[in-house]
């Protein structure tokens, strides 16, 4: 009974501790033994292959496209989602009128499903009846914007979509550093006769270092799973050109019957993940305290 | 306290900063107004068949009609059934209360042991439960759809809310912990010294200050949970599907001709709870997306 | 028999040591106060008194009946906090009660001892307020009323003024010791701050490093210092140490070419030997020498008037030292001077161990 009192707090942490001791390190143990085995439809663990899966993937036409659209698609949602989120902050940030309204109306597509964004914009950019319509309409004859159905082109719809629904995150993100900034620093600053691009620059973006930092793990990590937005929006298409390593993952795993195809890409996933994620989880966690 | 020393923007500058600041809103709302517009317009009027020539994907409706909404709600083709998306919306519903209700109550729990019960290598626990935030889901796909299978879960709302609990608690976990921590260890010290024990510190002293962080949690919890489309997906059968995933096959369906406005409408149903919680509890919303993916 | 009792206790957390053979015996009815700088394990000490923390090595008796393995609960205590830890969602009348909550008394006894308290420290009228709308010395008496509410054996304080302003704080020392004084319980006082030490303590134990420099009565703590840190911790300004060497005679320091008889209270340790006069500021006072009195030459280089005292900062033999004039004394800066000292009870520390030379 006392032994019982005295571990109590651990012994309560201990159902989420086996939860997540089994769903999170176990099932990721268990995919990548199921990515070194020859599992088809279903897991088998009597053929091993090594590390062929990995090369099979990689080699694979469509892993090639999903990786160019990550790149594409990470770099210009990250960056467009800093961008616009940076801009807006600042501008913001002038006192102006209505912030409340402007805010609210910045952040709302966050609270929306990626679904809900995909089938949203899918219809904005229908090119019979979307944007392209409506400017013709509008008197710009010649106007034309269909590259949701063109291979080449589809990928950057994916993004518009993308840094639509987040950049009003990471305006709350920027504009609660800018917030946080000592006041002290810039009145100071003001008194040494500095002009206000020049405390911009100099000054206050490099406050924000740690919101910049935050902004492109949060985004990075969301741009590695994002798996809804390609599957509301293309459904991967027009044939596989918006393919995304996700995507990839799911069709295989699920459509193909590849499993172990399947378990390597995720696998792979994870170390893209893994390398964003932990140098800045340690630092997080070792300042705590 | 707001940045007061670079801020003396003249005239110009203002109509300027107005014009972006307007300029982006137009941007942000532009889909919503298209997906309203399109969900009260009837089909011929979408298409700009006779009669409405002018029409666009942003001019409001000429003759607003609710019947694309009824449609959409029950009787519009998924899949096999013709019922709408009633059936899917209580699906969500009875999945989003139990995994918010129970991820809730775990990760205040937790938060509390890990901020206030601290113990050798409690640090290291919380850094490898955190980490369950992070992960791509895709890892833990085909190892849970066994479990699922394993447990006798597979396809149904129980399995999903399984799932939902386990990558829930690492997240309410994260925001607990990094509440309580602010909550001054001398208010739990009382607490022993006044004879109370763990549960009567949690439920007495702490619960009453905590409504807050609850209310950031269950706001978090309930748009993941209800916006989730992956794990809907991949686990849920026939009649447990979410309502994102129907939502999904509702406009992606390939047979006849797309009805616009029933899929506007599905999608703003779709949308609704969530915008709602947003507007209702804005300020915690926006604490819950900042603090999650930051401490404190 | 001893009240409290605390034998050879240690903790270590880790790799440090921050408790070292800690030994303590007070009586029933005695003010203790833990005095010492930040970090000096003080408030360690009390909360391994108060079960809030386990002990590594010892034993923590109460009443000749060992507590240290009882639950804080279960060993009798109250205790007030530095930041009063009152529950912020309770009543004044809620906090006051909750111990008795937590005891399972009925209602109605809970509403009649906490009027009896609230009566005591004349609260009555703020029974139904949240803590969050009552001022700092409002709190405070919150705080205490919750301790006294279960009529405990010991009472643990944690520096309970630290957060008040200056004028409260002495208001507040005084309440209570004037408590103290009428309810004759046994306290256990920390703090930082000695003169809080000196006014309310019947026993100190000065501490540092983790360890008991000296367990005594405020008079001996303050007249016979064990070593130097005791000496220029209590006491403001501090006691000013001056270098010197034991000359050949063996009867008198030497400061310089000064020669200062050995103190009588003092052991002369061996010509040659290198030692530190401990000399209080209060000691001097300008003129020359008297019976019991030394004079010495020196250079005011700087005064402070505090209004009842002149602090004259004066280079004497080579060394600057702090002195203490009664206000209206004739001095200016900048210009030498003759002070004389009396060293009747000054104390003599060995420079090396800092420890003090006592005859007896």
């Amino acid at each position: 009974m006392r032994t019982l009192r005295r571990y109590l707090p651990q012994l309560t942490l201990l159902p989420s501790l086996i939860l997540v001791a089994v769903t999170v390190y176990g099932f990721i143990a268990l995919t990548v033994v199921l990515s070194l085995t020859r599992s088809k439809m279903l897991p088998r663990f009597d053929r091993w292959e090594g590390f062929s899966n990995y090369a099979k993937v990689w080699n694979h036409p469509r892993w090639e496209v999903a990786m160019e659209n990550f790149a594409i698609f990470g770099v210009l949602y990250i960056g467009g989602t800093m961008l616009i989120g940076l801009m807006l902050a600042i501008l913001i940030d002038q006192r102006v009128r209505a912030e409340g309204a402007l805010r609210t109306i910045y952040l709302y597509p966050m609270a929306l499903s990626f679904i809900v964004t995909g089938v949203a914009w899918q219809w904005i950019m229908a090119p019979d009846l979307g944007l392209e319509r409506a400017f013709q309409i509008w008197g710009w004859e010649s106007f034309r914007f269909d590259w949701i159905k063109q291979s080449d082109m589809a990928i950057y719809c994916v993004v518009i979509a993308g840094v639509w629904q987040a950049s009003g995150f990471v305006m709350a993100l920027f504009l609660a550093a800018l917030r946080g900034i000592n006041p002290e620093i810039l009145s100071a600053a003001r008194m040494d006769g500095a002009s206000a691009p020049r405390i911009y620059w100099h000054v206050i973006i490099p406050a924000l270092r740690p919101a910049f930092l935050t902004a492109i793990v949060v985004q990075g990590h969301l741009a590695i799973k994002s798996y809804d937005l390609v599957v509301a929006l293309t459904r991967g298409g027009p044939g596989y050109s918006t393919e995304l390593p996700s995507t990839f993952m799911y069709e295989f795993t699920f459509s193909r019957n590849e499993m172990a195809l399947g378990a390597s890409s995720a696998v792979m996933m994870l170390i893209l993940v893994t390398v964003l994620i932990v140098p800045y989880l340690y630092s997080e966690l070792r300042n705590d305290r | 306290m707001t940045v007061e020393a670079a801020r003396t923007p003249g005239t110009l500058q203002r109509v300027l900063i107005y014009a972006v600041l307007l300029l982006a809103a137009l941007f942000f709302l532009m889909p919503l107004a298209a997906m309203v517009f399109t969900s009260l317009k009837t089909m011929p009027e979408i298409t700009g068949a006779a009669g409405f020539e002018s029409n666009t994907i942003l001019t409001p409706p000429q003759a607003p009609s609710t019947e694309a909404w009824g449609t959409a709600w029950q009787s519009a083709c998924i899949a096999v059934a013709c019922e709408g998306l009633r059936g899917y919306f209580w699906n969500s519903i009875v999945m989003v209360v139990f995994a918010v209700f129970f991820s809730v109550m775990f990760g205040a729990i937790n938060g509390y042991v890990l901020a206030k019960w601290r113990f050798r290598g409690d640090n290291i626990i919380f850094g490898m439960l955190l980490f369950g935030c992070f992960i791509p889901f895709q890892i833990v796909l085909i190892p849970m759809a066994r479990l699922l299978g394993f447990l006798d879960m597979a396809g149904t709302l129980h399995g999903l809310i399984f799932v939902h609990l386990c990558y829930g608690i690492p997240f309410t976990t994260l925001f607990f912990r990094n509440f309580y921590v602010t909550i001054p260890d001398e208010l739990i010290s009382a607490g022993r010294i006044d004879g109370a024990g763990f549960w009567s510190i949690f439920f007495l002293i702490l619960m009453p200050i905590s409504l807050p962080i609850f209310v950031v949690a269950i706001i978090w919890q309930f748009t993941n949970v209800w916006n989730d489309f992956l794990f809907g997906a991949s686990f849920a059968g026939a009649d447990a599907r979410p309502l994102m995933v129907a939502l999904n096959n509702l406009v992606n369906t390939s047979t006849g001709t797309k009805a616009y406005n029933v899929d506007m409408a599905g999608a703003m149903i779709a949308a609704l709870p969530t915008i709602l919680v947003y507007v209702v509890g804005g300020r915690y919303f926006v604490r819950g997306l900042t603090s999650g993916a930051v401490k404190g | 028999m001893a009240a409290l009792s605390i034998e050879g206790v240690g903790k270590v957390f880790g790799e440090a040591e921050v408790l070292r053979d800690i030994n303590i015996e007070i009586e029933a009815g005695e003010f203790l106060v833990l005095v010492g700088p930040s970090g000096c394990g003080k408030s360690t000490l009390l909360n391994m008194v108060a079960g809030l923390l386990s002990i590594s090595s010892g034993r923590i008796s109460f009443d000749g009946q060992r507590i240290d393995n009882l639950e804080p609960k279960d060993r009798n205590i109250a205790m007030v906090f530095q930041s009063y830890a009152l529950y912020p969602a309770m009543s004044v009348e809620k906090n006051i009660a909750f111990p008795l909550r937590m005891a399972g008394l009925p209602k109605d006894a809970q509403m009649q001892k906490v009027g009896e308290v609230c009566a005591l420290l004349q609260i009555e009228h703020l029974r139904k307020r949240k803590p969050a709308a009552l001022s700092g010395g409002q709190r405070q008496r919150v705080a205490m009323g919750r301790a006294l509410v279960r009529d405990p054996k010991l009472f643990l304080f944690d520096e309970p003024l630290s957060n008040l302003d200056a004028k409260l704080r002495v208001d507040m020392r005084t309440e209570i010791k004037r408590l103290h004084q009428r309810l004759g319980t046994t306290i256990i006082y920390v703090t930082h701050d000695q003169v809080e030490a000196m006014t309310m303590a019947n026993r100190i134990a000065v501490m540092e490093g983790g360890i008991v420099q000296q367990f005594g009565t405020p008079a001996e703590i303050y007249d016979r210092p064990a070593n130097t840190f005791v000496a220029t911790f209590m006491g403001s300004p501090a006691m000013n140490l001056l270098d010197a060497v034991v000359d050949e005679s063996g009867t008198a320091l030497a400061l310089g070419d000064l020669r200062v008889p050995i103190p009588p209270i003092a052991a002369a340790p061996p010509p040659g030997t290198p030692v530190k006069l401990g000399l209080r500021p209060e000691w001097f006072d300008v003129g020359g020498a008297g019976e019991g009195r030394v004079a010495l030459p020196g250079h005011i280089d700087l005064i402070e008037p505090t209004g009842p005292d002149i602090y004259a900062s004066v280079e004497m033999v080579g060394q600057r030292l702090v002195t203490r004039l009664p206000a209206g004394t004739d001095v200016t800066q900048n210009t030498a001077c003759t002070l004389s000292v009396s060293i009747e009870n000054a104390p003599l520390f060995d420079a090396q161990t800092g420890l003090a030379l006592y005859a007896d």
